[in-house]
């Protein structure tokens, strides 16, 4: 593996201590990272010395969860530069008033992580600039995953909701600006998302992403399942794209942390073997797609892509015997072993492998060297590396931005630490970039398979362990608390779990990548063309099933 | 077309070719020589009614909406892609539009927020229009039926005239889907147009509650809502 940048230097948690000092009421240690607890009034003023004299720069996660004594939000802080040093910050808030302050001013990646809490929990936060609904409508009453909702009742939802916005109230007599709806029903928003965007002429004044189409109650459904096999099924939808499996790693991942369970090596390899076929149907995904998006290339290179990730599925399919919601690993392990004859196994996987280099090239003299394509993409939506860090950016989106930031080598699991294969990043900060970087991981992913590939067919046939001894029922401590992040297709895919001695979480929360990446759409687009939005919406690739989730 | 014979024959009985043969000139061109041709001899007339006609017409030339809700589009996008090509059967041609297209196939979970756009959407594709349902999700609510925003099937809004079922289905068994679609239109079953289980009530037949109270000033008497409640639904 490669060692990339040096790692920035550890914060150790006397240092952190010291640094909180006072303020710190007391500790609530979590599995992955020490925690302190602080008070409502007190949010920014810790996380500012976090962020400014710690070097905490990734506020990776917020979550908010009720007890029966009182609300609870957790600030799941790390650094870029080093992924393995964490810390959570825990605020309380009583019952009676739930209201905190906001993290917002600090990091603004907690705009929106502060919405849902709001949303789906209801606590309140102070200074937050606009603190309403993000995933269900307006319309709605009561939060759904506070303690006494009933989760089973009617909701009204009204059809004036979709205003017209050729309206005449829409329109500003003052300014020559101009309102207009981007989806939920648009063949650029790449699923059901709606964009509420304001124009100046063809200069986008505005945009406000407006999410919650697709909110299928993940985490409830999460926190409905047994550990032991409910939940497994789920993560495939998240991200549905067919990387079902490296998001089914996330929570392979959380609970074998919680539940201290060791991995056989043979079931990591196959893991990391078959994550990593997923991880190059999903950046084919985003490449025809978005090629679609910016010069309207519905024949070639679309079917193309289609055409790489119909071999990719065939090959998923023998393995997992599904095309897309695969439900393949177990906690402990993986399902089964290949399929026999493995022989025949691996000559299909070694077909495609071997032909991939003349496909990325052809893909690279169509779409990469392309001159109406570069148009469109070069110097246009812009990200900055420090820009992408306040919003919690990670993954594709982030590389692109010059970020060398990737799970599987900075945070290491699976089989990743033994393999040889590099982290991409580019410079160009813009479209481009982030399309190189698709196209790279590519590359270093057949890399990872290849290697894999060759480490099970040597691999000795009585050593074929695919799975840990796993007790039938799963019931990790009460009270334990783990928040564990994979490298999933569009990032940093973490989960937060809380046990409180039961077969099933008391509180199962996803960080999506896609949601944070997303929030990022406003500054890479305010003051640039229309058609720009649509270029930039594409290349941060996100699915709006683990954007609302 | 008269299953009577010709009561006599007169001349000769080769269909007479005249016609065709001074259209095409010296030189034969095979375009006019088809299977079909041979098969109408003399009069290339069918006689039929015109709404089978309209039907037969229908069921193979159908415009599906591009329409893409969660996972199950994916696959739906692979029956269109390359490989099981949904346009080898005279449905491939997504239109971004719904005022472009005939049939709309539901690929995916219908949430609370999103299913009155879904019924926009579909109120705005023009008559006759057909719905295909894709995946658990638009039957039942599938794998997320008991989520609390989650609307228990596509048929809670609007009339479905196939269900494929699966999770996702596969894309040979949406082509099936379709093709009992196009199956069912040729012999003119068209969908009801009837919208039963979708409710549309004026405001003020609901409970006086919480919100309407908090409303009521700024609601339009006129505005329609959608009551989705799975558990008094059929
Ligand atoms: S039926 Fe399954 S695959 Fe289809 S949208 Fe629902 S959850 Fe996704």
């Amino acid at each position: 593996m490669s060692t990339g940048l040096e790692k920035e230097a550890e914060t150790s948690v006397d240092e952190i201590a010291e640094l909180i000092g006072e303020r710190a009421i007391a500790r609530d240690d979590h599995l992955n990272a020490p925690g302190f607890v602080i008070n409502p009034a007190d949010v920014q003023d810790v996380l500012f010395d976090l962020r400014d004299v710690a070097g905490y720069d990734h506020c990776s996660c917020v979550t908010a969860q009720q007890y029966a004594d009182r609300y609870e939000t957790i600030y799941h802080l790390t650094k870029y530069g080093n992924r393995t040093d964490e810390v959570s910050i825990v605020v309380p808030t009583t019952l009676e008033e739930p209201v905190s302050q906001s993290g917002e001013p600090v990091y603004r990646t907690a705009d929106w992580h502060e919405r849902e809490a709001y949303d789906l929990i209801g606590i309140e936060y102070e200074d937050h600039p606009d603190l309403r609904r993000i995933l269900l409508p307006e319309t709605w009453q009561g939060h759904p995953l506070a303690g006494d909702y009933d989760q089973t009742k009617p909701q009204l939802v009204t059809l004036a909701e979709h205003a017209n916005p050729l309206q005449a109230d829409h329109h500003d007599t003052e300014s020559e600006t101009m309102f207009l709806n981007i989806g939920p029903h648009h063949p650029a928003t790449h699923g059901v998302l709606h964009v509420k965007t304001v124009l100046d002429g063809e200069t986008v004044v505005d945009v406000d992403p407006d999410i919650g189409y697709l909110h299928r109650c993940e985490e409830q459904m999460c926190q409905q399942g047994t550990y032991r096999h409910q939940i497994m099924p789920y993560p495939d939808r998240w991200d549905y794209v067919s990387s079902g499996l490296l998001n089914e790693w996330a929570y392979a991942r959380a609970i074998e942390d919680m539940a201290d369970i060791e991995v056989p090596e043979y079931a990591q390899i196959i893991r990391t073997f078959s994550a990593e076929l997923c991880r190059i149907a999903s950046h084919m995904l985003a490449l025809g797609t978005f090629a679609l998006d910016v010069y309207g290339e519905f024949t070639a290179t679309f079917q193309y892509t289609f055409r790489d990730r119909e071999v990719v599925q065939d090959i998923l399919e023998d393995l997992t015997g599904q095309r897309m919601m695969f439900n393949y690993f177990r906690v402990g392990g993986v399902a089964w072993d290949l399929p026999e004859p493995r022989e025949e196994f691996f000559a299909k996987t070694r077909d495609f492998l071997d032909e991939l280099p003349a496909k990325v090239e052809e893909y690279n003299d169509l779409i990469t060297t392309n001159e109406i394509f570069q148009l469109r993409c070069v110097d246009t939506g812009i990200l900055e590396p420090d820009v992408a860090k306040q919003y919690g950016c990670t993954g594709p989106v982030a590389r692109g931005s010059g970020v060398d930031y990737d799970l599987r080598r900075d945070d290491p699991y699976g089989y990743y630490p033994n393999l040889e294969w590099d982290v991409v990043t580019e410079d160009g900060y813009d479209n481009y970039s982030r399309v190189l970087v698709r196209m790279q991981e590519v590359e270093e992913s057949a890399k990872i398979i290849q290697q894999c590939l060759e480490l099970l067919e040597e691999w000795p046939e009585d050593d074929r362990e695919i799975q840990a001894n796993v007790p039938r029922t799963l019931k990790p401590d009460t009270d334990a608390e783990i928040y564990r992040a994979v490298e999933a297709a569009k990032g940093e895919l973490g989960i937060y779990m809380r046990s409180d001695g039961t077969d099933k979480p008391a509180r199962f929360k996803i960080r999506s990548p896609c949601f944070s990446n997303l929030q990022a759409l406003g500054e890479m687009t305010e003051g640039e063309y229309i058609p720009d939005l649509v270029a930039s919406l594409g290349s941060l690739d996100i699915v709006l099933g683990e954007v609302d989730r | 077309m008269s299953q009577d014979p010709k009561q006599s024959i007169q001349e000769s009985a080769t269909p007479s070719t005249d016609t065709r043969d001074a259209r095409m000139g010296a030189g034969v061109d095979d375009r006019f020589n088809s299977k079909l041709r041979e098969a109408f001899g003399a009069s290339p007339f069918i006689l039929t009614k015109f709404d089978e006609f309209m039907n037969w017409v229908r069921g193979n030339s159908m415009f599906m909406l591009q329409f893409g809700i969660a996972c199950c589009s994916i696959e739906m996008i692979h029956t269109y892609a390359i490989k099981h090509d949904l346009d080898r059967f005279g449905a491939g041609v997504p239109r971004a539009s719904p005022r472009q297209a005939d049939v709309m196939i539901v690929p995916g979970t219908i949430v609370s927020k999103f299913g009155p756009r879904m019924k926009r959407v579909y109120d705005q594709m023009p008559e006759p229009k057909f719905v295909v349902g894709m995946g658990s999700c638009t039957i039942s609510g599938g794998p997320f039926q008991e989520g609390y925003n989650v609307v228990k099937g596509a048929e809670e809004i609007i009339p479905v005239d196939i269900h494929v079922p699966g999770c996702p289905p596969r894309p040979e068994a949406l082509v099936y889907g379709v093709l009992k679609l196009q199956e069912r239109i040729r012999h003119g079953e068209s969908s009801p147009v009837v919208v039963k289980p979708y409710e549309l009530e004026r405001f003020g037949d609901l409970e006086k509650d919480e919100l309407v109270q908090k409303l009521a000033s700024e609601i339009d008497e006129d505005d329609l809502v959608m009551r989705y409640n799975w558990a008094d639904s059929p």
